[in-house]
């Protein structure tokens, strides 16, 4: 390994043992909300009409609530840790090593897709009495996890480069990733919605992150898969362009 | 490797600093400050509170970006060339900061990851643990340690990678009597293996013991870099401390020279060339005035840096001198 890489990895691994050594908060704690939902939703919608031919509402509703989990934490997970180390002032250890903006990127993106893959893993083990997902296109399954996962790790790490305190993060959590999060077609098919919400729908990034990670179990989705890939993709490439130039020019986090 | 601009044919010097200026607003914290630091050295960074020692070191680690200028670490530019830079660079921060999530030496061996340095520094790891005196903590969380030992700590974190040029933001500040002579100790130990050593304090004879050379920074600029020696000869003066028998009191002609008074205890300022000490004493005798005790005093640092700066060294005014 080369002194640059060595740097790479020292920092992927400690980006995991900080949520590691809190596991009880970073994946556990959001796998337990997500069952709560999955109970509550599974009963109140008993009966329902398959939203998809031969999928029930059980089944419909996992995938939308792992990704959805998968969203939230993939945020929480890089605006966090760079917020505290922003707060403690640890942050200078950091920025005096030898460590570049990619690989410093690349670190804490990496760190919360090994986070998010804890949770999705642990949500689909937890659910699996309940239900038994098919798998249709497991390269699509991969892709969209990897880019909406990456995609909000970025946007949590332009965030945590933003804010100057935690209540800017707790701002955008609360009314933006949260919000869209459950505004984005989790619970129910865009198609069953009023026309302006489902209009509104299609403008929203989330939802298409969704979607295309529930045509990966089933094969049926409310638009193309093509769609959602290219718009996560390029959700994924913007946030990267804007949160790169961040730390290139260490805008905010060099006075 | 990437040759320095001006001397290319010398050995380039540990730290080079060229016309750094820096903004904050209208606030100018820095405004152009440039010096050489030659490998080897013991280099003491002086200045009242404000001066701008922090910043200048902030810019040189790379926190902080400089309005205008540029340094250099052996050579290396520390923006364009920012990682062979940093690789021969080690910054302790006057900020007690530490990552409450990690034990003292797994962050050690983190912090020597970042560098690219793997097992093969472990064992220098834990000899800095011992001689800091911190193997008793080494699997202690960084939140369980006292302002004292995070400091310890913070030493150590900026040495894991053994880089040539070391740069401690007042390492002794609040740190007891004991532990100043480990870090004093520590700190002479590095520069003897050859260390590049540059230090802030406001304990004035700590530089005046330990430093070679001295550059004292008042309000953004250099006010003077010389050598320790240098500087201390710079005022041909001493002061003459006498305490008179009885409640006499000194000859008219003398009392232009007092600067101090305490406990009956006067000071006087002598120049060596026009107030011998003969001659103050030689006074006092014709007036027939009998003297209880006398001491004299070269002049220290801190005075030399009150002419210089117009402050005390340390907040409240209690002087390096009057410690003694
Ligand atoms: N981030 C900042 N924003 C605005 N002003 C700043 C900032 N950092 C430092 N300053 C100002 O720059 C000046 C120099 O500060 P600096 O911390 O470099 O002083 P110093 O010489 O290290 O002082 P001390 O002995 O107290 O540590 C001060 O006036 C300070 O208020
Ligand atoms: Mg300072």
């Amino acid at each position: 390994m080369t002194p640059d890489q060595l740097g790479f990895y020292t920092l992927l691994k400690k980006e995991v043992m900080r949520f590691w050594s809190v596991l009880g908060q970073t994946v556990t704690a959001p796998v337990i909300t997500a069952l709560l939902y999955l109970l509550v939703f599974a009963q109140a919608m008993k009966g329902r009409a398959p939203v998809y031919p031969g999928v029930g509402y059980t089944e419909f509703l996992v995938p939308g609530l792992i990704m959805m989990t998968v969203i939230q934490n993939a945020f929480a997970n890089t605006s966090s840790s760079l917020m505290q180390s922003k707060m403690m002032g640890n942050i200078v250890f950091l920025q005096m090593a030898p460590i570049g903006p990619f690989e410093w990127f690349g670190a804490y993106v990496a760190a919360a897709i090994v986070r998010c893959a804890l949770v999705a893993l642990a949500m689909l083990l937890v659910t699996m009495p309940f239900v038994q997902l098919p798998v249709h296109a497991p390269l699509a399954l991969l892709a969209m996890f990897l880019l909406s996962a990456g995609s909000l790790a970025v946007l949590g790490l332009i965030a945590g480069i933003v804010a100057e305190k935690f209540d800017h993060v707790a701002a955008f959590t609360n009314f933006f990733i949260t919000p869209l999060s459950f505004l984005s077609g989790v619970f129910y098919s865009v198609h069953a919605l009023p026309p302006l919400w489902f209009k509104a729908s299609h403008l929203n990034p989330f939802f298409y992150m969704i979607d295309g990670f529930r045509y990966g179990f089933f094969g049926h989705a409310d638009v193309p898969i093509v769609y959602s890939v290219l718009w996560a993709f390029g959700f994924f490439a913007a946030a990267s362009a804007v949160c790169l130039w961040m730390l290139v020019t260490g805008y905010k986090l060099k006075r | 490797m990437s040759s320095p601009s001006a001397s290319t044919t010398a050995a380039p010097s540990a730290l080079s600093i060229r016309g750094i200026r820096k903004r904050y607003g209208a606030l100018e914290a820095l405004r152009g400050v440039s010096f050489d630091i030659q490998r080897g050295e013991f280099f003491a960074l002086l200045g009242p509170n404000g001066a701008g020692k922090s910043t200048l070191i902030s810019i040189i680690a790379g926190l902080v970006q400089a309005s205008e200028g540029s340094v250099a670490v052996l050579g290396h530019d520390t923006v364009r060339d920012y990682r062979a830079a940093r690789r021969l660079l080690g910054v302790v921060p006057q900020e007690l900061v530490f990552d409450p999530f990690f034990k003292v030496r797994d962050m050690l061996r983190i912090q020597a990851g970042y560098y690219g340095c793997g097992k093969e520094v472990w064992p220098w790891i834990d000899e800095m643990l011992e001689r800091l005196d911190l193997t008793a903590k080494a699997g202690s969380s960084m939140r369980a340690l006292s302002g004292g030992m995070k400091r310890r700590v913070l030493i150590a974190q900026a040495l894991v990678h053994k880089p040539p040029v070391v740069i401690l933001d007042e390492p002794t500040a609040g740190v007891d009597v004991e532990l100043r002579r480990m870090t004093w100790a520590f700190m002479s130990d590095l520069h003897r293996q050859g260390t590049t050593v540059v230090l802030t304090t406001h304990y004035l004879e700590e530089a005046q013991e330990l430093c070679s050379r001295i550059a004292i920074l008042d309000r953004g600029s250099v006010a003077v870099i010389e050598p320790t020696r240098q500087l201390l000869a710079r005022h041909p003066y001493r002061f003459l401390r006498i305490k008179l028998a009885g409640a006499a009191q000194l000859p008219e002609a003398l009392r232009p020279l007092i600067t101090g008074e305490s406990d009956g205890t006067l000071e006087l300022k002598l120049e060596t060339s026009r107030n011998p000490i003969g001659g103050v004493f030689d006074a006092l005798r014709t007036a027939g005035i009998a003297i209880e005790d006398v001491h004299t005093r070269e002049p220290d640092l801190e005075d030399i840096f009150i002419e210089l700066t117009g402050h005390p060294a340390k907040a409240g005014g209690a002087t390096a001198g009057a410690a003694k």
